[in-house]
């Protein structure tokens, strides 16, 4: 970034100063100076662009947010799960079989946890992956065309929290179970869950030239709830960690019963052992009931497809494939530092961070040091995996992430700040507040092996006081901090949309260069789309009618239609002409059940109308698109449906 | 005069790259258009700058009624001027050859050249009338009409060399790398004009 007026700086400082009086520590009261710098760090001119994309997970609005950093300025609400109004995705034709599942069309989830794709464990920009919590599903976004390609359902799985974090060369996304339930499902009473219900572990592939998913296989594993993962990498490359509480299998006042055990475990998982088993044609498959959804960019359109059928395997018939680790006490975020040597677990109820050493689990692996067993998976001893612990003081340990220097910052949720501790020595450096309970946080690349560990972002549950007010319920608010130098410095706070979890980022050059512009008109392969003008008209097949449109500044092509009758299904695919970046053409007809479309250039998209009242009845524009877009709009007559009106259509005339 | 006919024979060739690279280049900017959009005029066509640039210049010009910008086979012009640059490379290499073999004499390298330069006047001519045309032969139905102060209609024929304010746009008219390859090819052809009288000139003096 440039060098901007400091007059500028020195006004934002002294009020961002004056509004942090009293609750930040006291420190800044002397620290005029670092607050104007505060200022600056986050300053974005404009036409100057941020320096990193930040994907922030948004919770119950079940869709992923594009971010800028340092700036916090919002580009883009992608949506992955959720209807969304703003594009007609989840209304239009081609998006609706992107949100079936086997219960049917679910247009909402709960999106938690984003992943980039990597290779070598470095970030390579390719796809980001986001998993849907509460009916379980994981799907891909193209991170060139910012648009959901691909979700995949998971069976035999509830609450689908310890996901979707993939390996580091992108082989396979997991789906860890927060809930364990009977597989097959069954109705069977619910205090038989002890030793009855299972937690699958779904180890999803990614094809590495498209990206298409695939369940290669679950892991059935004890009836615990799988919390958070990690993919080991580097030397730990092969395993994947799981978090676990509930290791009391209760069934009813979890947050009592479920907390007794001193201490729970993270799975260790050798998935590249279960991998050669199931090769080696291990495993056994089971019916299974579940969507595998695709969306492709060159027709524009979305296909459902059903599976049958899962193979799962069972953990005791792979030796040496699965251990647990002991982990005070019902740990939460389960984190893996850049060189694969260190997983921490952190105890949500504990004030201290448990990390383990992946060399010493594989020397207590090799020398067999087993403290028992859990439903025949060795435990390993506490002791014998322990690299040390962070006493940190604090309260709620949950999620930690790395700068690429030797560091790591962990949240804390109950004391409500991020505390950054050394790597080996296990010494805290330092710690901030955060404004208010802080759940995950993100450095971008922070989960991989290279971080670019220059700013850390806190995703706060709780935003009272940040903001002005905007009755009880406000955005969640995350917080910015520079973390370039030995103490780290709040410098910026915005709000973000839903409840952000987890979120994922990268450096801007990784992406901005290979963003698509527009889809190419010649390209489109969608079955209903007006390649030429000349094409557009009107079918009538029984009570269907087809209507092919196209759009271009400022006309629809029809814009006068008539012989629709009253009771008829009329479907409007609609093919948008531009070629120009960002022009995309809105199309809204009164009385219509769904929402607009929003047609990008190039694309074809369809939307279905029934006209309930006899009329004549206006369609237009939705997005300005030119100094002509208020005259961008079209009629249609609606005729009684016993009338003999033959269809007609013009434009111009 | 055997170094003035070699010169003679390159000379035209460079005309050949006018086949390959625009004549001319027109680039249309505005503050909300950082990419500019533009146009690279060739002997065969106009084309774009970046793809798609015609079909949004053509959008953005249908608002003050300019026609669209025309197709290859809509202006005699495109076909014309491949087969004149062809026919003057050949008679170029002609010349050249016969100048090798002493069969002409350098008069008429610089015949090629004057003949050349008409050819390129009146193709400029021609350039500038299709631009005066383009730009103030407007649709009556067109959906904006602006005006100067004076009260004539506004005109939006694009300078036929340097730059020019357009509305918020700002127009900039220059030749293209085929036109400065035709410039060096002509140059060359001078210096062989010159080439080739010097030597004439130097024998001149020696023969008494």
């Amino acid at each position: 970034m440039k060098k901007y007026k400091h007059y500028v700086f020195a006004l934002l400082g002294v009020s961002l100063l004056l509004a942090g009086c009293g609750n930040q520590n006291g420190e800044s009261s002397s620290n005029g100076a670092l607050s104007s710098s505060a200022a600056e760090k986050v300053y974005v001119a404009p036409g100057e662009q941020d320096e990193y994309y930040a994907f922030l997970s948004g919770g119950y609005s079940g869709n992923l947010t594009v971010y800028g950093l340092p700036s916090g300025r919002m580009f883009k609400e992608i949506p992955v799960f959720s209807q969304f109004p703003t594009s007609g995705y989840g209304y239009s034709e081609e998006t609706k079989p992107m949100l079936n599942t086997s219960f049917g069309f679910v247009p909402w989830d709960d999106a938690h946890h984003p992943d980039i794709s990597q290779t070598n464990g470095e970030l390579d920009g390719r796809w980001v992956f986001i998993n849907g919590n509460n009916t379980p599903r994981i799907a891909r976004i193209s991170l060139s065309t910012f648009e959901t390609e691909e979700i995949i359902e998971v069976p035999n799985s509830a609450g689908n929290h310890s996901s979707s974090f993939i390996t580091e060369n992108t082989e396979y996304v997991v789906a860890g179970t927060r809930f364990s339930v009977p597989v097959p499902q069954r109705d069977m009473p619910i205090n038989e869950y002890k030793g009855n219900f299972k937690g699958a572990l779904s180890f999803i592939s990614v094809a590495p030239d498209n990206g298409r998913l695939n369940l290669e296989f679950q892991l059935l594993m004890p009836g615990f709830n799988y919390d958070l993962s990690h993919p080991g990498r580097g030397k730990s490359h092969g395993w994947f960690f799981f978090t676990t509480y509930n290791t009391e299998e209760a069934n009813s006042l979890m947050e009592v019963n479920s907390s007794q055990n001193d201490k729970d475990f993270i799975a260790a998982i050798n998935w590249k052992k279960i991998e050669e088993y199931v090769k080696n044609g291990g495993g056994t498959k089971i019916p299974a009931n579940y969507a595998h959804n695709v969306y492709d960019d060159h027709n524009h359109t979305g296909t459902s497809t059903m599976k049958k059928e899962v193979l799962t395997v069972d953990p005791t018939k792979v030796p040496g494939a699965v251990f647990f680790l002991p982990t005070p006490k019902s740990p939460h975020g389960c984190d893996v530092d850049p060189t694969g040597q260190y997983i921490i677990g952190n105890g949500k109820l504990s004030a201290d961070l448990t990390v383990h050493s992946f060399d010493k689990m594989i020397a207590a692996i090799e020398g067999e040091k087993f403290d028992g067993e859990a439903y025949g998976i060795p435990i390993l001893k506490f002791e014998d995996v322990l690299a040390g612990t962070v006493k940190s003081g604090g309260l709620g340990p949950l999620h930690t992430e790395f700068d690429g220097k030797g560091n790591a910052y962990t949240t804390f949720f109950i004391s409500s700040e991020v505390v950054k501790w050394k790597l080996d020595t296990w010494e805290v450096i330092d710690r901030k507040p955060t404004f208010y309970s802080v759940g995950h946080i993100m450095i971008p690349g922070g989960n991989s092996r290279k971080p670019f560990g220059k700013y850390a972002v806190a995703m706060n549950k709780i935003t009272k006081d940040r903001y002005l007010p905007t009755g009880p319920e406000m955005e969640h608010s995350a917080q910015i901090y520079d973390i370039s130098g030995e103490k780290m410095e709040l410098i910026y706070d915005f709000p973000t949309h839903g409840e952000p979890h987890y979120a994922a980022g990268c450096p801007a050059e990784l992406l901005a260069p290979k963003s698509k512009k527009i889809y190419r008109l010649t390209d489109n392969k969608h079955e209903f789309a007006t390649i030429s003008p000349n094409d557009a008209r009107v079918e009538r097949n029984g009570k269907e009618v087809h209507i092919y449109m196209s759009t271009i500044r400022s006309h629809f092509t029809p814009d006068n239609i008539e012989g629709i009758k009253v009771g008829d299904k009329v479907y409007f695919h609609i093919t948008n002409h531009e070629q120009d970046f960002d022009v995309p053409h809105g199309f809204s007809i009164i009385g219509q059940n769904t929402s607009e479309l929003l047609v990008m250039p190039g694309q074809t998209k369809t939307s279905i109308w029934e006209p309930k009242k006899v009329g004549v009845w206006p369609f237009y524009c939705t997005d300005f698109c030119s100094a002509l877009h208020q005259e961008m709009q079209g009629y249609v007559r609606v005729s009684p449906a016993n009338s003999d009106i033959e269809l007609s259509w013009s434009l111009g005339e | 005069m055997k170094k003035a006919s070699i010169l003679m024979i390159i000379g035209p060739l460079f005309l050949l790259g006018l086949y390959a690279f625009p004549l001319w280049n027109i680039m249309l900017g505005a503050p909300q258009y950082p990419e500019p959009l533009g146009m690279n005029i060739h002997i065969d066509g106009i084309r774009d700058v970046n793809e798609f640039d015609l079909q949004n210049i053509d959008g953005l010009n249908h608002y003050i009624g300019m026609r669209k910008l025309p197709k290859p086979e809509e202006m005699w012009e495109f076909s014309a001027f491949p087969i004149v640059i062809g026919g003057m490379v050949i008679l170029g290499l002609v010349i050249g050859i016969l100048g090798f073999f002493k069969k002409v004499g350098y008069q008429w390298f610089m015949g090629w050249f004057v003949l050349m330069s008409i050819l390129g006047v009146l193709g400029m001519y021609d350039f500038n009338a299709w631009m005066v045309d383009y730009g103030t032969n407007l649709d009556p139905n067109a959906i904006m009409k602006l005006s100067n102060p004076d009260g004539t209609p506004m005109s939006y024929k694009p300078p036929l060399f340097g730059h020019a304010k357009m509305l918020n746009f700002d127009v900039t008219s220059l030749p293209s790398t085929g036109a400065w390859m035709m410039f060096t090819g002509m140059m060359l052809i001078l210096a062989a004009f010159f080439l080739g009288w010097k030597t004439r000139k130097s024998k001149e003096i020696e023969k008494p």
